[in-house]
């Protein structure tokens, strides 16, 4: 039986190992959950798409309820993290351990700072009157949206509320993940100066994550805060 | 590693154009005399550029195989079936 099962493998050797994407497994798994989370985002946002321009009511303009400015200012910053996401990248693939220490604890930073904004602007909006619920009796938010509900959307305030929290919510709590995972990181990895010229797989793979985070706020931030 | 076998793109260039990108971005939204329809064009134009450059530099997808490049680009059709079914809901 032995001998019949060796012959068997001869006749038929295995198919050979092919390289697949060329990538190793860790980005390729990083791009398949990126992919997902397209999808992710998707629902959101095409539910908000759908959810505005399919009402007959009018919807609040957002810089009447929102800061834009402020927001402005915060993606500006979320930019620059990504800036400095590829820089510490550039500077691992060249073996440079202080350019990766230096560019990783920015990014870290820069990160933190992005979720800070945005829970000051949490607190400001609803301090405002502007909730998941809607416009919060009582609040000047509505009275103004009683004053001029075409202006302020005050048929639609609940939606817009529901909608604008959950998009903005999830994303931070991807910039959050991702910040939580960075300085990880830097403290178990980076610092210890586990990574090489050879081997900064790590750095790559969370760098990928990242720059996600920023293109899913690039289209965020113009939908929800620019049209 | 196979990622570092081109010459690395010019990072601080494709700031500059996303802070630039960004900038025109604001004032298309709040200072343009356009009308809504022209503005959501515009706008939304200028963010796929913006995500464009982020996927194409910052994420290497210019320099990986079409393999790879094929695992990230096969759900954005996907996301615009959804979006267009569902938006279809109003016109029925």
């Amino acid at each position: 039986m032995t001998h019949a099962t060796a012959t068997v493998d001869l006749m038929r050797p295995p198919a050979p190992a092919e390289p697949g994407a060329g990538v190793y497994s860790n980005k390729l798994g990083m791009w398949v959950f990126l992919a997902s989370d397209v999808m992710f985002f998707t629902a959101l946002i095409g539910t908000y798409i759908i959810l505005r321009f399919g009402v007959s009511q009018p919807w609040a303009r957002p810089n009447v309820v929102l800061n834009v400015p402020l927001t402005a200012f915060n993606t500006f910053l979320l930019i620059c993290s990504s800036v400095s996401m590829v820089k510490a990248f550039a500077a691992i693939s060249q073996g440079d351990q202080r350019g990766l220490k230096l560019w990783l604890l920015i990014t870290i930073l820069a990160g933190a700072s992005f979720v800070s904004v945005q829970v000051v602007e949490y607190i400001k909006l609803v301090g405002h009157g502007f909730t998941p619920a809607g416009f919060r009796e009582g609040s000047a938010l509505a009275e103004h949206a009683a004053a001029d509900p075409v202006r302020y959307g005050a048929a639609t305030a609940g939606l817009y509320g529901s909608t604008f929290f959950t998009m903005t919510g999830f994303h931070g709590f991807h910039v959050t993940c991702g910040v939580i995972s960075m300085t990880y990181l830097y403290l178990t990895r980076v610092l210890p100066g586990n990574y090489s010229r050879q081997d900064y797989r790590g750095i790559e793979t969370i760098g990928l994550y990242w720059h996600f985070v920023d293109l899913v706020w690039i289209i965020l931030f113009t939908i929800v805060y620019l049209i | 590693m196979e990622t570092t076998e081109h010459k690395l793109p010019n990072y601080l260039l494709i700031w500059l154009y996303l802070f630039i990108l960004t900038a025109a971005e604001v004032l298309f939204a709040f200072e343009m005399p356009i009308s809504q329809l022209t503005k959501i064009l515009c706008l939304l134009v200028l963010a796929l550029v913006k995500a464009l450059l982020v996927a194409l530099f910052f994420m290497h997808l210019k320099f990986e195989r079409w393999r790879l490049r094929l695992v990230f680009m096969i759900p954005l059709p996907l996301a615009a079936i959804l979006v267009l079914a569902v938006i279809t809901e109003k016109i029925w």
